[in-house]
């Protein structure tokens, strides 16, 4: 990890695994939604509403990876002063808002047809809207701290690092509270869910995160080439 | 009751969110890797100091 800490190290894997990943994630999301909506049977309680599964979990998982790894980049930044951690960190934070957001907006279609109401405020609907506000809050202060050097991004790292609380609140919510979300239907070694409805859920999963990380490296390299602009025109002016 | 509106319109705000991040995190980079090409490939300013040089490894 410390080795590719580096962003020249970075840029050179980083360069040939964007298209990779993008391509790659476009090609399985669409197989796999594909295989959701036209191969799979509607579910005998929840009817075809249930088919909100192929882009409600991954956008759930992505939300909540995202945040996780703001967490993991911020203490890097904070223990190693890796170059790379804060930059990987705002990288994060868009994919990870926007994929929370639409996590949000799919619970709320799926909520309708299923429970009667669009919101609830319960447990796990609560705990995700707060990941979503404390997603535009990183946002808002990486920007603000962007030219307050190595005192600033620590501010942005802190926040980074107390807002993972909210992560294993959402993961039990439904564990802990009364919720009228259903309880964790996926687990590492049994799953509640019929098999004939599961199987395009790997797919989707799979290919919705090699977008995400497609997206990610795609502003980790902007974010690089802008720092590259900068410090060039500094040196300019400086000479 | 009719599901599907519901599955359409959930299908629609995934992929339109998706496909619209993935444009606009593409284009950001094009624009940015293409800007510091161009500003690194300039030729080096007459009387570029060493110091100059100098700042330039400590940013490395």
């Amino acid at each position: 990890m410390h080795a590719f800490a580096n962003p020249t190290k970075f840029l050179a894997i980083a360069r040939p695994v964007t298209p990779w990943a993008l391509w790659g994630g476009v090609l399985l999301s669409l197989v796999g939604l594909a295989c959701g909506l036209w191969l799979t049977p509607a579910d005998y309680l929840q009817k075809d509403s249930v088919r909100i599964l192929y882009v409600h979990v991954p956008a759930a998982w992505l939300g909540m990876a995202g945040w996780t790894g703001i967490a993991a980049a911020s203490l890097m930044q904070l223990v190693w002063r890796h170059p790379l951690a804060a930059v990987a960190g705002r990288a994060l934070a868009v994919p990870g808002a926007v994929f929370a957001a639409l996590c949000l907006a799919t619970g709320s279609i799926w909520g309708r047809p299923t429970w009667g109401t669009w919101w609830e405020w319960d447990g796990r609907l609560t705990s995700m809207l707060i990941l979503f506000f404390l997603y535009l809050g990183y946002i808002a202060l990486a920007q603000a701290n962007a030219d307050r050097g190595a005192g600033g991004q620590r501010v942005v790292a802190i926040f980074g690092i107390v807002g993972a609380v909210n992560i294993p609140v959402i993961r039990y919510s439904v564990v802990w509270w009364n919720t009228l979300h259903q309880g964790q239907s996926i687990g590492l070694t049994r799953t509640t869910i019929d098999a004939s409805i599961l199987w395009p859920l790997p797919i989707v999963v799979l290919g919705f995160t090699m977008l995400f990380t497609a997206v990610v490296l795609m502003r980790m390299r902007t974010m690089l080439a802008d720092g590259k602009v900068e410090a060039r025109l500094r040196r300019m002016a400086r000479a | 009751m009719n599901h599907w509106p519901f599955v359409i319109a959930a299908y629609a705000i995934v992929l339109a969110g998706t496909g619209g991040l993935c444009v606009w995190a593409h284009a950001a980079m094009r624009r940015a890797e293409r800007r510091a090409d161009a500003v690194t490939s300039q030729p080096r300013q007459a009387g570029q100091s060493r110091q100059a040089d100098q700042s330039r490894q400590a940013e490395r």
